[in-house]
Parts: C-alpha cells; sequence; structure tokens
C-alpha cells in the first residue's frame, strides 16, 4: 500500500497538500504526520460505523454524508486532545490539521477499506500503509524542491509546472515497486 | 445582465478552477484518462456545484457564522450521494469507471472553496453565474487533459463507444504512459508551463 499503490502518485489523492505544502521540509513532515494519524484514527471509526451502523439498517448510501461528518468532528477532537497534551505537537502541526478535513486521501482511504471488504484489522494495516506512503511522498517531493528553488528551469517552468514535472518522475520511480508485492 | 457575463466569463479563464487556482486537482488527473470519464465528471460536477451554490446563496442570511462550514460540507454531501445514486441507476458502466472519485467530490476544493468564497457572500443569480462559468472551466481543463491523454495514450479517440478516429501507427504502439498516472502530471505540467509561456497565466 505504502509503496506500490501510493495515494499520491498512483491514486491521486491527497493532491491539493502534496503540492500546497511540499516547498519545505520540515512543514511537509508535520503534515504527514498528522494526515497518518487522522487517516488510522478515521478508519478505525469508519469501519465499526460502516458495519455496525449503516449495513444493517441497509442505509449504505448515507455513508458519504456520514463519513464526512465522521471525520469532520474527527479531526476537530483530535486537535483539542492534542492542544491539551501536547502543546509542542500542536504548534507544530497547528495550522495542518484543520486542512485534514478537505484532504481526499483520509475520506479516500476510508472508501477504500469498504470497497475492498477489508476487515477491520486489515483497514487499520491499509490506512498505516497509506498514510506512511503519503508521508515518504511529501517529504522526497519537499526534499526535491528545496534543492530546485536554486536550479534554474526554463521561466515558463518555475514553480508549480516544474513541481508537476518532478512528480512525474518520481512515479516513474516508484513504477519499479510494481510486482514486489 | 452584464454582471452575469462577467462571473460567468471569469471561471473560464481568469480563474479557471484547474489552470490558474490549482484547485481540485485529485478528480481531475484521476479520472482523465478518457472522454467518456470527463463528460461524466464534468456532468457530475456542474450538478453538485450549481445546485450547492444555489442553496447556499438562499440560506446564507439564515446560517449562523460559526457553523457555517459543516453545514456546507453536509448540503454538498448530500447533492453528492444523489449523483452518485443516479450514476449507478442510470449509467452503470460510467459510474464504475468513474468509481470513488464520485463520492470524492465532497472533498472537492473547488465546490467547497465556491460555497465559502463566493455563494455565501452573493445573491441567487450571481452564485448560478459562477457555478455555471467554474463548471465550464472545469470542464474544459479535463476535457484537455483527457483528450491529450486519451489520443497519444491509446492512438485513438472515442465517445462512449463510437470511434471519432485513429491515428495509423500510433494505435499499434501507442505511449502508454500516458494512460498512466505519471503521464498525468507529465501533461498537466507541461500545459500549466505552456499557459504561462502563452502569457494566458503570471508565473511566479
Amino acid at each position: 500500500m505504502a509503496l506500490v499503490n501510493n495515494m499520491v502518485l498512483v491514486k491521486f489523492l491527497g493532491l491539493c497538500p502534496f503540492f500546497g505544502v511540499s516547498k519545505k521540509l520540515s512543514s511537509a513532515f508535520s503534515m504527514g504526520i498528522a494526515v497518518l494519524l487522522v487517516m488510522l484514527v478515521a478508519s478505525g471509526v469508519t469501519w465499526p460505523v460502516y458495519h455496525l451502523l449503516l449495513a444493517p439498517y441497509g442505509i449504505e448510501f448515507m455513508r458519504t454524508v456520514i463519513f464526512i461528518l465522521v471525520i469532520a468532528s474527527l479531526v476537530q477532537i483530535i486537535e483539542m486532545a492534542i492542544k491539551r497534551t501536547n502543546l509542542t505537537l500542536y504548534n507544530a502541526l497547528g495550522i495542518y490539521l484543520p486542512l485534514i478535513t478537505t484532504n481526499c486521501a483520509v475520506l479516500g482511504i476510508t472508501f477504500i477499506n469498504i470497497d475492498q471488504t477489508y476487515g477491520f484489522l486489515e483497514s487499520l494495516t491499509a490506512a498505516l500503509g497509506a498514510g506512511a506512503g503519503f508521508t515518504l511522498v511529501l517529504i522526497i517531493m519537499s526534499g526535491i524542491r528545496e534543492r530546485l528553488d536554486l536550479a534554474d528551469p526554463p521561466e515558463a517552468f518555475k514553480g508549480t509546472p516544474i513541481a508537476f514535472i518532478t512528480a512525474m518522475l518520481l512515479g516513474l520511480s516508484f513504477l519499479a515497486f510494481n510486482g514486489m508485492v | 445582465m452584464h454582471f452575469f457575463g462577467k462571473n460567468f466569463v471569469k471561471g473560464i479563464i481568469r480563474s479557471n478552477p484547474t489552470f490558474i487556482l490549482l484547485l481540485g486537482l485529485c478528480p481531475t488527473l484521476a479520472v482523465s484518462t478518457s472522454l467518456d470519464n470527463a463528460v461524466g465528471m464534468t456532468a457530475a460536477f456542474l450538478f453538485v456545484l450549481l445546485v450547492s451554490n444555489i442553496i447556499i446563496s438562499l440560506l446564507r442570511n439564515y446560517v449562523p457564522d460559526r457553523v457555517r462550514i459543516p453545514v456546507f460540507i453536509v448540503i454538498i454531501a448530500s447533492l453528492v450521494t444523489i449523483v452518485d445514486l443516479m450514476l449507478q441507476g442510470f449509467v452503470p458502466a460510467l459510474s464504475k469507471s468513474l468509481g470513488m472519485y464520485i463520492p470524492l467530490i465532497v472533498v472537492n476544493c473547488i465546490i467547497l472553496g465556491r460555497a465559502e468564497a463566493f455563494a455565501s457572500k452573493n445573491g441567487v443569480s450571481d452564485s448560478i453565474a459562477d457555478a455555471l462559468g467554474m463548471s465550464v472551466g472545469f470542464g474544459l481543463a479535463i476535457f484537455v487533459i483527457s483528450f491529450i491523454r486519451q489520443l497519444l495514450g491509446t492512438g485513438a479517440l472515442d465517445l462512449f463507444g463510437r470511434s471519432l478516429f485513429t491515428i495509423p501507427g500510433l494505435s499499434d504502439n501507442p505511449v502508454s504512459i500516458f494512460m498512466l498516472p505519471m503521464g498525468a502530471f507529465f501533461v498537466i505540467g507541461t500545459l500549466l508551463a505552456l499557459f504561462r509561456w502563452m502569457g494566458v497565466s503570471k508565473g511566479e
């Protein structure tokens, strides 16, 4: 999950933070960890909600509405919990936590868990893998982009266009992991 | 009417959601492998954005400021559920190929962004114009990307099962990287650079 079906490069989930936050290594790392955390908790909560609450009553079609509400409230709770317990971590993650609500990677992984009919533990593992993959790519990307600032691409390619091209090359190299599992 | 036109046109070029604002990239890149997907995605997007803009601009004076984001999200999520069920019912093949990117319209930054930045502050007719313009801009972008990817990736173009034309030579040995996710990154990166070079959008 982390390498072969990478969230960002193969499934195109969480692209907004991928291009938005990958300019600096330190913020990329914080964002990655925050996403990993939320993914894990969100998968742990949405799985029982779907299988114990929605499925028995035959209202599976409500999952989009329910899941987004669950994730939004979870993000709030996690934010409050971190603020109370660990102020340094809170300051580091700070602005990234609220952004995660609209990160499609988090909602995406909960849908994947349901669609692939994963069990509870499998869902957690998938979330862990997806989060780790997201963090990994974000860190690699930000490392490259920090260097890229010093490089001298053609005028028209400066900034975002060259970032996309970089993402393509990164994706190509991740293609090499295909068939590893 | 003049104002209506302005709100409509701005979404297409000057603040094109995909190419200029760089919002909502996930569905754009993920489903842009064929023209069919582009049509389906644009239709779903248009419906959700149009109806959510109308509802939110009607409700804008009744929703308390502090809970506006959750309210917007619930409205959008309900609309997305409607679209999802409709697609499953009427065009199952399309629904299958778009897969989970339909429910993921909920977290599309363009829709929530328009709700927050435009519909919650403007009247109904302006919001309709804004939604239409943004959808055309989005549709145009996803169309261009799918056109290039399908053309180079399969060497042929077809729309809903009807073959439009094939390029001799290329269709036997297509550049299949364009059908892979990496191809999408390459196409959009190059297009962005092209627009900048032509002076449509400004560099950094």
